[in-house]
């Protein structure tokens, strides 16, 4: 479904990330885990065409996107859906407007099918009648959930999620880790899931990628994960700075 | 040597913005031409630019026209040619203040909105999710306003001029106590048709160059509220800047098409 090979990218004199080879199979979730400033987001970007390699290729569905131009890759992009980190919900537009926008701009124009699909939309992610509200005047978990509502309402065979339990109480996340799933179990979708929250990663990983540096240090099921005994793995997994008092 | 330097990387820097700005206009003649115009956003930016701007437009093109008479009938009073200003007035405002000054005055209230309004949307990633959803940020955000602005600003503009001019006759008149039928008649001898067009065609440059200012400020802001003000300021100050100069080369290219004088 889709795959990175060599994927290099140095902004200035930094190199974010350090040839970065990965594959998903269809239908499978992939969860990429690292510290803060590890090229988790900067990678996801590259997934979709919104940042250009220095070097490498991603392939969507068999097709390499490296050096397409903007508008080659619109029609790519609308198979593949990405829910930001801050949502990047449209303030000017309702909570309806917002995920009503992907279903008008791919040309749907009869009220009754937008009304419907944005209504099932609302329900697969429990916001049954928030419709008219503003994004401003949602709570970080509800903003979360129109955002995930707007990717999925094309039905893309692959979405992308940048810290989907960023900035959530724990109950909220687990909500938003329940929905992922139900989402993946419901449509089928592929997805990537950039988190440093374990438990996220825990609850919807098939694989975990252990980002460090801007290369993949680790790469296998969440189990093995865990099982490693390799001191950063750990570190990381039971939280540990390694500085003291 | 330090100066040659800085000569060096001042004009790079001019024609690197330049570029930007064709790029820009180029990527919006390619949209406007190979994908479906969203009319209902270029209503709602019409009605930004056009409706909203009334206020700014109706008390400068008054206050303009009502000074510049004033200013022209005590010059001109002195030498007993107060019936003239009628016509001085009137071609001031349709050649010059009416185009400029309503250009200055949608620089600073509509560029500024624009370029704030984008650039908050680049740094608040709604770019980015513009285009994960397929959508091409000049097509939603550019082209609309492209089509607004050139269809608005020549319209602001002969408002202003009328408005001016009306202000003008009224202080004059009036005020001053010229007589009114040689004042209107005078206007009416020494202005014509190729001085409206001159206006419009200004306006429409100016509108052209508003937009493209603003929105490639809007799109290229750095992250954070620092970028966002700083790409608000210099949409204002660049458009406004290229304004005056352009407007300059425009006087001498229309002069040609629509010459001044009767």
């Amino acid at each position: 479904m889709l795959s990175v090979k060599g994927l290099t990218k140095q902004i200035g004199e930094q190199q974010i990330l350090r040839g970065i080879d990965l594959e998903v199979d269809a239908g499978e979730t992939l969860v990429i885990i690292g510290r803060s400033g590890s090229g988790k987001s900067v990678l996801l970007k590259h997934l979709i065409g919104l940042m250009t390699p220095t070097s490498g290729q991603v392939y969507i569905e068999g097709k390499q996107i490296v050096g397409l131009k903007e508008r080659q890759l619109l029609p790519l992009r609308k198979t593949v859906g990405m829910m930001f980190q801050g949502c990047a919900l449209f303030d000017a537009m309702t909570v309806q407007e917002n995920i009503a926008f992907p279903l008008r701009e791919a040309g749907e124009r009869d009220p009754k099918i937008i009304h419907d699909k944005v209504a099932q939309a609302l329900e697969v992610v429990d916001l049954t009648g928030h419709e008219q509200k503003m994004p401003v005047n949602l709570s970080g978990g509800m903003k979360k959930r129109v955002a995930l509502a707007r990717v999925v309402i094309t039905r893309p065979h692959c979405v992308l999620y940048d810290e989907p339990t960023a900035g959530l109480d724990p109950v909220v996340s687990d909500s938003i880790n329940h929905l992922i799933r139900r989402l993946q179990k419901r449509f089928g979708v592929t997805s990537i899931v950039v988190t440093h929250d374990m438990k996220c990663a825990a609850y919807v990983a098939d694989k975990v990628a252990y980002l460090h540096e801007g290369a993949i240090y680790f790469y296998g099921a969440f189990d093995e994960l865990l099982a490693s005994d390799d001191p950063l793995i750990q570190d990381f997994i039971e939280g540990r700075s390694g500085d003291s008092d | 040597m330090l100066l040659l330097r800085f000569l060096g990387s001042t004009a790079l820097s001019l024609f690197g913005y330049l570029g930007q700005l064709m790029f820009l206009m180029l990527e919006t003649v390619r949209s406007l031409l190979t994908t479906p115009i969203r009319w209902r956003l270029a209503l709602h930016q019409i009605l930004e630019v056009g409706y909203r701007s009334q206020l700014v437009v109706i008390v400068t093109g008054g206050f303009t026209g009502a000074v510049f008479a004033a200013q022209t009938y005590f010059q001109f009073h002195r030498l007993s040619m107060d019936t003239a200003v009628g016509a001085v007035v009137a071609v001031s405002m349709f050649r010059e203040l009416g185009p400029v000054l309503t250009g200055l005055m949608v620089a600073g209230r509509v560029g500024a909105a624009m370029s704030a309004e984008i650039g908050t949307m680049k740094v608040t990633e709604q770019l980015d999710a513009l285009r994960s959803l397929g959508v091409h940020p000049v097509d939603y955000l550019v082209a609309p306003r492209a089509i607004a602005m050139m269809i608005s600003m020549p319209l602001l503009v002969a408002e202003c001029v009328g408005i001016g001019i009306k202000a003008g006759q009224f202080v004059a008149v009036k005020l001053m106590g010229v007589a009114e039928v040689y004042y209107v008649n005078y206007m009416e001898k020494f202005t014509a048709l190729r001085d409206l067009e001159m206006a419009l065609t200004k306006g429409f440059v100016f509108g052209i160059l508003i937009v493209f200012v603003a929105c490639n400020e809007g799109l290229r802001s750095k992250e954070g509220a620092v970028g966002v003000g700083r790409a608000t300021t210099e949409a204002v100050v660049i458009g406004s800047l290229l304004i005056l100069v352009v407007n300059f080369f425009l006087t001498m290219i229309l002069n040609i098409f629509f010459p001044g004088g009767r």
